[in-house]
């Protein structure tokens, strides 16, 4: 991991930066826990090798024992923070890959996600979750895997993905202060992404649950998150220089749905393709089509096209190439939606 | 039925096991010294908290039978092991309770119709566990003894001298969660108590299939300290829990105390104990019922008369009474409330949606 490596090189004021998205989550996390000194991480591995994508490295020597290499159990490490966060602290957790989540769920959907409404909205339960996401970084198996669905389906959770180094940074933050649990999802092939990072903003509550359109366009709205933004502004590119105009819509809040922002683009464009990595059977993808017909029906061109993972297990990396949606797939979708 | 089911559900407990008063209601002085003072006070208090709880749990049985509750989880023949443990505490060491542990709730103060709302379905966790340090019930089972590590790692970090104790049973060791949990707070220090009520069943299953090492064995081995108690036997649970609580508190390794005690009704109103243990294992069970021996000691020592226990036979009556009643004007859960606590702050797509709930609701009025 280079964002490691690479010092967060910050200008006079200490503010604006060019930096990688995984290094901007560290300074995220860092700043979190100056702020608010109940923050406490915990995960496997992130106290003295700061992580396996080195996103903790360095906060175990600034923070001490506020930075917990627990044992290697997921559950473990969702359940004691739950008792952390009864207990008035603010614990994020790191889960080491997308698959390895699964030990947990029970924790996440049957206990963290539904204290607040068993209590009757007694208890608060502030717990982040971190959670590398997705595949093309050419790893084994239960290392590539996109599951928000399982969590969006769950009620009382907040789901949220970043796509930018700067969302990487103002979304964590926010998500560390929001008194609901969080699944935070970080694109891992996109940790090394370099982008402009203003390590000086306030907290913003808003970055959580609004969805964000990167580039304006007029043809067709394409919806994206997480790892998919990029190959979704790469499409845009690609169409403009052939007459298309895309409108780049970074959804950021996956539950809940920024179904105003969706509505609002769709119904200016007619035409809906969405793209995310998860297998697009019973997928996000399927809610987004479904809120777009629900709301924009009479606006719409063409039906809303669909560009995700194929329904089939996570394949071996050396073929994850033909699995992940990339360019081809998006404007090839693009121009069925433009051929309607 | 297997007789070696039978055997393992057998209440006599070879080696280690600590016992202070035997089923006949004798005080073993020599055990006793030096590990609790065993005064008429103490007892009378273990006995009348073992009698207000047997006759809740019987109210409430008999409120499910008519209707009146979804399911009950009976504490029947646990009493000991909830009253003795939870009066050993601090009363403001956080508690994780299960869901059976209906009698450690009362001694809390958690008013019995609060106990109730969950099974007649008026909630899914009534009080405010802040107030009572006593944790709304965990239904999947040992989930709260990670949550117990959890809160005891804040304690920690606040330099706090609470203790928090998880309660759970033999079935829920077979859980993974309990395995992580005693190893996690091994690992952490964490000042935990983990308290099992091994109660010889769970659901139809014994113990004897559930699990091939002691569990005590099994504390050990994770590196926590451990002990047996006889679990019908209020004063050793007592005392165990005490002293466990008390060099928790000053900074030792957590620990675990196993109870051996006995459900002597089924595992909830919807099971049929008839169909999986002998009429013989529970009439063995009678013999060492928790309540009755602590009624013979108070007698022999002469800490407590008939008008006593008649006082508090009335005085358990009186809660019956008062739960029935109670139990009956609980109010009827709001979906809307639902909506509204779900996350701390309804979001759009929420209010959303219970606005077209409660306008579709109107619409028939």
């Amino acid at each position: 991991m280079t964002a490691a490596a690479t010092p967060a090189g910050k200008d006079a004021e200490g503010k604006a930066t060019t930096t990688t998205l995984g290094r901007a989550l560290n300074e995220g996390l860092r700043q979190a826990m100056r702020d608010e000194e109940r923050v406490v991480l915990l995960g496997e591995d992130i106290a003295s090798l700061g992580g396996v994508f080195r996103v903790t490295d360095g906060l175990a020597a600034e923070f001490g024992d506020r930075v917990v290499d627990t044992p290697l159990a997921e559950s473990g490490i969702i359940g004691t923070a739950i008792g952390l966060a009864l207990r008035g602290y603010r614990p994020v957790c790191e889960i080491q890959f997308d698959g390895f989540v699964y030990p947990a769920f029970d924790q996440i959907v049957s206990q963290l996600a539904k204290m607040r409404a068993r209590s009757r909205g007694l208890l608060r339960l502030p717990v982040t979750i971190r959670i590398p996401v997705g595949g093309g970084i050419g790893a084994v198996e239960h290392h590539s895997e996109s599951n928000e669905a399982y969590f969006c389906h769950t009620a009382g959770l907040r789901v949220v993905a970043c796509g930018h180094p700067q969302d990487a940074y103002d979304m964590l933050r926010a998500a560390i202060a929001c008194d609901d649990p969080v699944i935070f999802y970080e694109p891992k092939r996109r940790y090394w992404d370099r982008a402009e990072v203003d390590l000086g903003r306030p907290v913003d509550s808003g970055t959580l649950g609004r969805a964000r359109v990167l580039r304006e366009g007029s043809d067709v709205t394409v919806a994206a998150y997480g790892p998919t933004v990029a190959v979704a502004l790469n499409a845009a590119e690609i169409a403009a220089a052939e007459g298309r105009s895309l409108e780049v819509l970074d959804l950021r809040s996956l539950s809940p749905l920024d179904a105003t922002e969706l509505r609002r683009s769709a119904s200016k464009t007619g035409r809906v393709v969405v793209v995310h990595e998860a297998p697009v059977n019973v997928g996000l993808g399927a809610e987004i089509a479904a809120t777009v017909m629900e709301h924009c029906f009479y606006d719409l061109e063409a039906p809303v096209e669909r560009v995700g993972g194929y329904n089939v297990p996570y394949p071996p990396a050396r073929a994850e190439g033909d699995y992940l949606p990339d360019l081809d797939r998006v404007l090839d979708a693009v121009d069925r939606v433009c051929a309607s | 039925m297997s007789t070696d089911s039978v055997a393992a559900a057998a209440p006599s407990h070879a080696g280690d096991v600590l016992q202070l008063v035997d089923p006949a209601g004798t005080l073993n002085e020599q055990t006793a010294a030096g590990m609790l003072d065993v005064t008429g006070e103490l007892v009378r208090a273990l006995y009348r908290d073992m009698v207000l709880g047997r006759r809740f749990d019987q109210e409430a049985y008999s409120l499910q039978r008519q209707g009146e509750l979804g399911l009950w989880l009976m504490s029947l023949g646990q009493e000991a092991a909830q009253a003795g443990s939870i009066r050993a505490l601090r009363d403001d060491d956080r508690v994780f309770p299960s869901y059976r542990e209906h009698v450690a709730a009362l001694c809390r103060g958690v008013p019995p119709t609060e106990l109730l709302s969950q099974w007649r379905g008026s909630s899914h966790g009534s009080w405010d566990p802040e107030r009572y340090h006593f944790h709304i019930y965990s239904l999947v089972l040992a989930t709260q003894t990670l949550h117990a590590v959890g809160y005891a790692m804040g304690v920690r970090y606040d330099a706090g001298d609470g203790v928090v104790l998880a309660y759970f049973g033999d079935g829920a060791s077979s859980q993974g969660d309990a395995s992580e949990a005693l190893n996690w707070a091994a690992v952490t220090s964490a000042p935990v108590v983990f308290f099992c009520q091994n109660n010889g069943w769970a659901i139809s299953t014994p113990a004897s299939k559930q699990y091939a090492a002691p569990l005590a064995e099994r504390a050990k081995g994770f590196g926590l300290d451990a002990v047996s108690v006889d679990g019908n036997d209020v004063l050793a649970v007592y005392a165990a829990t005490q002293r466990m609580a008390e060099r928790v508190r000053a900074g030792g390794a957590p620990g675990l105390i196993e109870a051996h005690t006995y459900r002597m009704s089924g595992h909830s109103t919807s099971d049929d104990p008839r169909r999986y243990r002998e009429d013989a294992e529970l009439a063995r069970w009678k013999a060492h019922d928790p309540v009755e021996r602590v009624r013979l000691l108070l007698t022999a020592r002469g800490w407590a008369d008939e008008d006593y226990f008649a006082t508090v036979a009335s005085d358990a009556e009186e809660l019956a009474v008062r739960t029935r009643r109670e139990c009956r004007a609980l109010p009827e859960p709001s979906l809307s409330d639902t909506f509204r606590n779900t996350l701390c702050e309804e979001t759009e797509a929420l209010r959303r949606e219970r606005e077209g709930f409660e306008t579709f609701k109107e619409s028939f009025l």
